[in-house]
C-alpha cells in the first residue's frame, strides 16, 4: 500500500504537517519561496531530519532507503559534452548508487527499454544527452525516475522552464504512472495550473502556516486569506487559479504566462 | 641502434612504467574531465613537486615526497569539495603557495639542477626494478578503486543532485576521487614531470569524449590513447634521442586533434543532412 505518514514540528517552517497519501493520488505542494516546500521533498528523500515528527513511506523511514523513490528534479540542462546516452541515464536510476561496474542483465535492460519506450524517448536513447533539446531531457528524467519502479514519486519544481506542449508531455506521463500502477505523485511547484487537471489534494505552505484539502477547498480566497493573515483574492479566470494580493504576490505572473 | 635498445633492461622497465602510468591516467581522466577537475590535476601535480623537493631536501626517496605531496593536497580539495568559481579560486591560492616552498627547497637542497628537471619534465629512463613494482602495486590500488566506485562515480559526475537524492555518498565519493587522483598523479610525474601530468590525465579523455557518448566506451578510448601517446612516445625517443615527453605529449596533442576534427565533422554532416531533409519538406 502507498501510505504516508508525516508529523513534522519544525520551527520556521511547518509545524504539526499530517497526511496521508492514497493509491495514486497526486499531491500539488504549493507556496511562495521560502515556506520549506524543497525542504518537504529533502525530508522525503532522507536527505534532511525533520525537527520533530516522522515520516514513513509504506511503514519505512526515508533515511533507511528501503524503498524506491523516483525523483524528478528541475530541468537543469546537461553540458553538451557530457559523456551519457538517454540510456544510460535512465539505468542510472536502476543502478547508479551500487558499487562496481555492475553486468547490466537482459532483465535489466529490458527494463530500461521498458522506461524509454513509456516516455516516448526510444527514438533518442542512444543519442549524448547534451545534445538533446531541454524537453527531451526532462522525459528522460521522468523514464530515469520510472525505471526503478517506485513506490513514490517526488517532483520539484520539474516544468519549470518547459514551454506548454512539454509541460503537458510530462504532466500526461506522471497521470498515465499514476493510473497504471497506483504510484503516488507529490508535486512540488510555484504554479498550480500546468496541473490543476490532475491534482488531487493541494498542499498550500504559506509563512507559519499551512493548509490541506482539495483544490476548491484550499484554493479560496477565505482559506488563503487566513493562511496569510491578510487579505488574498483567488480569482478563477477561464479554469485557471489566479492568486492576488499575496504579500510578496510573486503569483501575479501566473497571468501573464497563462493562455 | 633501435633495435639493439629494445633488447635493454632499462627501456623494458621504461615500457611497463609508462604502461602503468598511462592505463592508470587514462582510466581516471574520464571522471576528472567530467567533473571539471582539470585545473585540480595540476595543482596536485605541482604539490607533488613541493613534495619531491622538500624529499631531496631532508634527504629520503622523492617518490615518497611526490606521493606525500599529492596525497595531501587531493585530500585537503577533497574534503572542501568546492564547487565552480570557489574551488578554481582556492586552488589556484594553494597552487602558488606549494610552488613557492618548492623553489624554497630546491634552495635548500642546493643540489645537482637535473634532479629538478627530471621533476619537472619526467625521467622515464631511470626507473628500476623496485620502483616499477612500487607503481604497479599503486597503479593497481587506483584501479580497483575505480572499478569499485564506477557506477556512484558516473552518477555523482555526470549528475549530482539525482544521485544524491538516490543515496550515493556525494561528499565521500569526492575525497574518494582526490585521492585516487593524487596517486595517479604521482604515478604519471614519474613518466611525463610535474608539468606534463595533463597530457596524459586530461589530453587522452578530452579526445575520447568527442569520439563517443557511451560512457564506457569513452574509458577504454581514452586508456587507449594515453597507452598508445606514451609507449609511442618512448619509442620514438629510443629512435631520436629528443626528450621523451615532447613525443608523449605531440602524440596525445595530435589525438585529442582529430578527435575534435571528427566531432566537428560529424555534427558537420548531420547539419546538412537535416538541412537538406528541410529543404526536401519545403519542397514537398
Amino acid at each position: 500500500m502507498d501510505h504516508l505518514a508525516l508529523h513534522f514540528g519544525e520551527r520556521a517552517l511547518f509545524e504539526g504537517l499530517d497526511f496521508e497519501l492514497e493509491r495514486g493520488e497526486l499531491l500539488a505542494v504549493l507556496g511562495p519561496n521560502g515556506t520549506g516546500k524543497t525542504s518537504l521533498l529533502r525530508i522525503l528523500l532522507g536527505l534532511l531530519e525533520p525537527s520533530a515528527g516522522s515520516v514513513a513511506i509504506d511503514g519505512c523511514p526515508p533515511r533507511e532507503r528501503c524503498n524506491r523513490l523516483g525523483y524528478v528534479p528541475q530541468q537543469r540542462i546537461f553540458d553538451r559534452d557530457v559523456v551519457l546516452r538517454g540510456r544510460d541515464l535512465v539505468r542510472l536510476g536502476l543502478d547508479g548508487h551500487r558499487w562496481g561496474f555492475g553486468r547490466f542483465h537482459t532483465e535489466d535492460r529490458a527494463r530500461v527499454d521498458a522506461a524509454l519506450s513509456e516516455v516516448g524517448a526510444a527514438a533518442y536513447a542512444d543519442a549524448p544527452i547534451g545534445r538533446l533539446s531541454g524537453g527531451e531531457q526532462q522525459r528522460l528524467r521522468v523514464a530515469q525516475a520510472l525505471v526503478a519502479d517506485p513506490v513514490l514519486i517526488l517532483a520539484d519544481e520539474p516544468l519549470l522552464s518547459l514551454d506548454l506542449a512539454h509541460q503537458r508531455g510530462v504532466v500526461d506521463l506522471l497521470d498515465a504512472r499514476r493510473e497504471s500502477a497506483g504510484t503516488p505523485v507529490v508535486f512540488v511547484t510555484h504554479d498550480v495550473n500546468p496541473v490543476l487537471h490532475s491534482v488531487d489534494r493541494v498542499l498550500y505552505l504559506a509563512p507559519g502556516s499551512w493548509a490541506i484539502g482539495t483544490p476548491d477547498d484550499v484554493l479560496t480566497s477565505e482559506t488563503l486569506s487566513r493562511l496569510y493573515g491578510t487579505d488574498v483574492d483567488v480569482l478563477r479566470v477561464r479554469g485557471r487559479v489566479v492568486v492576488v494580493g499575496t504579500p510578496d504576490d510573486q503569483h501575479v505572473h501566473h497571468v501573464e504566462n497563462g493562455h | 641502434m633501435f633495435i639493439q635498445l629494445l633488447g635493454y633492461h632499462f627501456v623494458h622497465n621504461a615500457l611497463w612504467a609508462g604502461a602503468v602510468a598511462a592505463v592508470v591516467s587514462g582510466a581516471i581522466g574520464v571522471f576528472v574531465v567530467a567533473r571539471g577537475m582539470s585545473f585540480a590535476v595540476h595543482a596536485i601535480s605541482e604539490l607533488g613537486f613541493t613534495g619531491a623537493t622538500a624529499a631531496l631536501v631532508v634527504g629520503i626517496d622523492p617518490v615518497l615526497g611526490i606521493l606525500g605531496g599529492s596525497l595531501l593536497v587531493g585530500l585537503v580539495l577533497g574534503l572542501l569539495s568546492l564547487r565552480g568559481r570557489e574551488r578554481d579560486s582556492a586552488i589556484g591560492a594553494v597552487l602558488a603557495f606549494g610552488l613557492g616552498l618548492g623553489v624554497l627547497f630546491l634552495f635548500l637542497y642546493q643540489g645537482y639542477a637535473t634532479e629538478a628537471i627530471n621533476l619537472l619534465f619526467g625521467n622515464i629512463v631511470g626507473v628500476s626494478d623496485g620502483q616499477l613494482r612500487d607503481l604497479a602495486i599503486v597503479g593497481g590500488i587506483v584501479l580497483v578503486g575505480l572499478a569499485v566506485l564506477y557506477r556512484p562515480l558516473l552518477f555523482s559526475s555526470v549528475d549530482p543532485e539525482i544521485a544524491a537524492a538516490r543515496g550515493v555518498p556525494i561528499r565521500a565519493l569526492s575525497v574518494a576521487i582526490f585521492l585516487l587522483l593524487a596517486l595517479t598523479t604521482a604515478e604519471a610525474i614519474q613518466v611525463v614531470g610535474v608539468l606534463l601530468v595533463l597530457t596524459l590525465v586530461i589530453t587522452p579523455a578530452a579526445a575520447a569524449q568527442r569520439l563517443t557518448g557511451r560512457p564506457g566506451l569513452a574509458l577504454l578510448f581514452s586508456v587507449a590513447i594515453s597507452l598508445a601517446s606514451t609507449e609511442g612516445g618512448i619509442l620514438l625517443s629510443l629512435e631520436k634521442s629528443w626528450p621523451t615527453s615532447f613525443f608523449i605529449t605531440t602524440i596525445s596533442f595530435a589525438f585529442y586533434v582529430a578527435a575534435r576534427l571528427y566531432d566537428w565533422s560529424r555534427g558537420r554532416q548531420s547539419r546538412v543532412s537535416s538541412g537538406a531533409s528541410l529543404t526536401a519538406q519545403a519542397l514537398e
